[in-house]
């Protein structure tokens, strides 16, 4: 039986930048994670880096944010040493399109109460159409207008995934994949999970597994809110440069292919696609640069934002089960540097990170009904 | 604006699918058959009704049994939609097509998945230079374009279709440099214990052997048991290299078809994510059917070499059982069902014989295997140290799969080197996830598809 | 037809179009896909990978392996396999990246 002092459970962004986070701090982890055909939000997102607007009614997230972008160069230069990958990694600003007055009225009030939060120190522009086509040529004529924030960037999520393996990798992070955890419990000195069989131990867990976190909580008797919200993105074939700066609808890539989203569904557990959707997110990034129109799309997926109740992360270590913590966002590539630089600290004891007492389940207002103490 | 549900939409208008057409317009169904080329017939009788006699007599007697079957199937009222390109199959048989830049969109009651064969990938080293094409792309070339080889061409791979193509060049006075045959004459040993069952489709062996007779009587250099071939060139194919029967060859050719059998085109059935299973004795992946050909999903059937490969007689036979079944018709599917257990017979004896080798399916780290985003087998093999456990977190790590075509080129060749690197079965890797488009589709043209009128037949 | 063809008619084609690649005129025959008809006119290779320059051609000629793409009549990308030569069509090799036309052209909004 495997013996080891942190077991995290998850293989995805936010389960490999901890692991990565702690194997700095020379703590022996494994990584469990499933197979091949897993539900992977770390497979399917936009890869941006984004401030502007998070944490709108919640300045403590807002905050954890900008730390973390502050905090994105040294992480990549640390991956970069440890593995030789580029993971193109751009912190030029982005901006939020809008493609109605009503949108960037509510852009607008949001980045001001966000400034307003902290008093001044919050940096971004409201640009009109004109102002616009002067910053992002090839802007369409149904934009009215955008706001920039220099805060933004953005960075290739797939190599910064293959970073992540390389990099704890060669930090001595021992990967188990291809199980499903169907059982944890505590035991004298930590705790044993089972999958099937197969059985590990180690002093502390951190349950990194994305909507996996729901049933996992479960076994340990915590009631872990989160919810799988289905986002589409088109991809299409590579184009030239032309984009520089990434967008909340378009985004083009180091390899030159165009991202194209934003969408939201309830559907579950199916991250397929729907052509009404597709239409849909077609149709809007040909309104923002209509030249787009005869470029060809190559590949349309679905993937499952793992949505908490607020929205906000989850990061709970519940008294009821020391040794264990539970890890969740939507964010899993804005908040790499911030996991693997400040949350890995935090979850090793290294020190009480009070920026992270505001994402507590507490906050929740969970029903505290009979449970199974760890 | 009315749209009205077809009984049967039809994905393919080859053997199987105009078959299928035939038999479900008997029954008095409303049937919609799509297809991607300009005229019916599939690969094996491609442009069959525009095909002069000079043509036939090249391409031979079963290419031209194909046009009564073409002609049968323009006039059974079946509605033929040429030229379109599938982008999207949704599980309720709804069907999103371009055709002339348009996108539409159609909704059956049943579908059937008739998209036939492509040339499995033969990934040695060189395959990817100019000068490089398929044994199929030589018999599209031919009954397309009735276009044949300017120079001297060398035919390199294995099985029945690599003999075909040899002799219907031959026919037409072009110069055969040589065969490189990468199949052994163990295979014909290991061959042995099929006979039995392969006896009932003699007429398939006699005519193997009767290719192979033609060759030898014109003279052609037939090299056997050909194995670690290269194909050399710095922008364009020159020569092929090879051992043969204890000796290394050389053969300088501007030209080089390869082949080494076909596998089923499983784009759609993977995009449905229906069941397959992997076939160890045919070395892809075929679509789980029951006897009538519906898949794991109902109202979604299979037929011919979309869910395994079996040839046009079993393509038809399917065609036409799936079509039986759809109408309600199954009680006079038992002489289908004879002649369809016939028909399969000389398989097994067909797959052992020419079994691809290993060497040109699972490559040395140096040969490209993804040529849509040039990932080459041991950057797989690479992911696979790093963690990947199949082609999805390999695609993740490498982009292989994630070209234009999707993976019709690289898919088999990704399982089986991660299949092997892992030492497991190729059941356990699996395959990559398959998504839409199946086929690039223009911003604009998403933008504005709109869902078609239809008209009940 | 180029001397330099890998690939020739079977007989002398009575109807044929005109059609321009890399701004060159090319006389070919006019019922065949313009993957065809270019390798009847001697052209080695049709496009340049977007990765690492890598020079491809037709392979598969039935519309699965996209490496006849190239740019038609300013549409890029295209699969040569599986469109039919017409008169007067222009085509160019589909080098790399697809580039959309300057900014510029598109005028004042």
């Amino acid at each position: 039986m495997l013996k080891t002092d942190v077991i995290v459970v998850g293989g995805g962004l936010v389960g490999m930048s901890i692991a990565y986070g702690l194997a700095l701090l020379g703590r022996q982890v494994s990584v469990l994670d499933e197979g091949d055909d897993a539900i992977r939000a770390a497979r399917g997102n936009f890869g941006l880096l984004w401030v502007q607007g998070k944490g709108y009614r919640m300045s403590p997230y807002a905050q954890w944010t900008r730390e973390s972008v502050a905090l994105w160069p040294r992480f990549a230069a640390a991956l970069q040493a440890d593995t030789g990958i580029d993971i193109h990694l751009r912190q030029r600003g982005g901006f939020q399109l809008c493609l109605s007055d009503a949108e960037m009225a509510e852009e607008s009030r949001r980045l001001d109460w966000l400034r307003d939060a902290f008093a001044g120190d919050y940096p971004f522009e409201q640009l009109d159409a004109a102002q616009l086509r002067a910053r992002l040529p090839g802007i369409g004529p149904d934009v009215v207008g955008g706001c920039f924030s220099p805060m933004d960037g953005h960075v290739n999520p797939l190599k910064l995934l293959r970073s992540l393996f390389a990099a704890c990798q060669s930090r001595g992070v021992r990967l188990i994949n291809g199980h499903r955890v169907d059982a944890i419990d505590a035991i004298a000195k930590g705790f044993e999970l089972r999958a099937g069989a197969q059985c590990w131990s180690a002093r502390q867990v951190v349950l990194a597994a994305g909507l996996g976190n729901r049933a996992l909580g479960a076994m340990v008797g915590l009631d872990v809110p989160v919810q799988p919200n289905r986002g589409q993105i088109l991809v299409t074939e590579r184009l030239e440069p032309f984009l520089h700066y990434p967008t909340t609808y378009v985004r083009q890539t180091d390899e030159g292919t165009l991202q194209l989203g934003d969408s939201h569904e309830s559907t579950g557990l199916d991250d397929g696609t729907g052509s009404q959707v597709m239409a849909a997110i077609a149709r809007r990034a040909v309104q923002c640069f209509p030249r787009l129109g005869q470029v060809r799309l190559v590949r349309a997926w679905g993937a499952l934002r793992v949505m908490s109740a607020d929205g906000f992360p989850i990061y709970e270590t519940p008294p009821s089960c020391p040794g264990l913590s539970v890890v969740s966002c939507h964010s899993g590539v804005t908040l790499a540097a911030v996991h693997a630089l400040r949350l890995a600290p935090w979850i090793a004891g290294e020190f009480d990170d009070s920026a992270v007492k505001p994402f507590g389940l507490q906050r929740f207002n969970l029903p505290t009904e009979a449970r199974h103490v760890c | 604006m009315s749209n009205a549900v077809i009984d049967l939409i039809i994905i393919g208008a080859g053997p199987a699918g105009m078959s299928a057409a035939l038999e479900a317009r008997r029954h008095g169904l409303s049937v919609v058959v799509l297809d991607e080329q300009a005229s019916p017939g599939g690969q094996i009788y491609r442009q069959v009704l525009q095909a002069d006699a000079r043509r036939r007599a090249v391409l031979g007697d079963d290419y031209g049994a194909g046009a009564t079957l073409a002609t049968d199937f323009l006039q059974c009222g079946a509605r033929y939609l040429p030229n379109a390109a599938i982008w999207q199959v949704a599980p309720q048989c709804q069907v999103h097509y371009l055709v002339e830049g348009r996108a539409e969109v159609l909704q059956g009651r049943h579908l059937l998945i008739a998209t036939g064969a492509f040339e499995r990938p033969m990934p040695i080293p060189g395959w990817t230079l100019p000068g490089v094409m398929t044994a199929g792309a030589g018999q599209i070339l031919l009954k397309g374009a009735a276009m044949v080889p300017a120079t001297p061409v060398v035919l390199a791979g294995c099985g029945p279709l690599l003999y075909l193509l040899a002799v219907q060049y031959l026919r037409a006075g072009i110069v055969l440099e040589a065969l490189v045959d990468t199949s052994h004459r163990s295979d014909l040993l290991r061959a042995w214990r099929h006979i039995p069952g392969a006896l009932r489709g003699w007429r398939d062996l006699l005519k193997g052997l009767g290719l192979l007779t033609e060759l030898k009587r014109a003279g052609v250099r037939h090299f056997r048991g050909a194995s670690n071939l290269q194909i050399e060139g710095a922008d364009r194919a020159c020569a092929l290299s090879f051992d043969s029967q204890g000796r290394s060859q050389r053969i300088r050719a501007d030209l080089i078809l390869l082949h080494q059998g076909v596998v089923p085109n499983t784009q759609v059935s993977w995009s449905l994510r229906l069941e397959h299973d992997w076939s160890e004795q045919q070395l892809c992946w075929v679509t789980r059917r029951d006897q009538w050909g519906e898949s794991s999903m109902p109202g979604i059937f299979i037929a011919g070499d979309g869910g395994a490969i079996g040839g046009a007689q079993v393509a038809q036979l399917e065609g036409r059982l799936a079509a039986l079944a759809i109408a309600g018709q199954q009680a006079q599917a038992r002489p289908l069902q004879y002649a369809l257990r016939r028909a399969r017979a000389a398989r097994p004896l067909l797959d052992a014989l020419y079994r691809p080798q290993v060497g040109n399916r699972i490559p040395a780290d140096d040969v490209t295997v993804c040529r849509c985003e040039e990932v080459s087998a041991g950057d797989i093999r690479r992911y696979v140290d790093l963690g990947c456990l199949g082609p999805n977190q390999a695609k993740a790590f490498g982009r292989c799969g994630m070209g234009p075509c999707q993976g019709r080129q690289c898919g088999l060749s990704v399982t089986e080197i991660i299949a092997e690197r892992r030492h497991v079965s190729p059941t356990e890797v699996g395959y990559y996830r398959i998504r839409s488009p199946l086929k690039p589709i223009t911003l604009a043209q998403l933008a504005g598809e709109r869902l078609s009128v239809e008209e009940p037949s | 037809m180029s001397a330099d063809s890998l690939f020739r008619p079977l007989a002398s084609e009575d109807h044929t179009v005109q059609i321009e690649f890399e701004g060159t005129p090319f006389t070919v025959p006019a019922e065949v896909s313009l993957a065809a008809a270019l390798l009847g006119c001697g052209i080695r290779h049709t496009r340049e990978s977007a990765i690492n320059g890598r020079p491809g051609a037709p392979y598969c000629m039935m519309g699965v392996c996209f490496e006849c793409l190239v740019e038609v009549n300013g549409q890029a990308n295209t699969q040569a396999c599986l469109v039919p030569v017409r008169a007067g069509m222009r085509v160019r090799r589909q080098r790399g990246a697809v580039c959309l036309a300057p900014w510029e052209e598109e005028g004042d909004e």
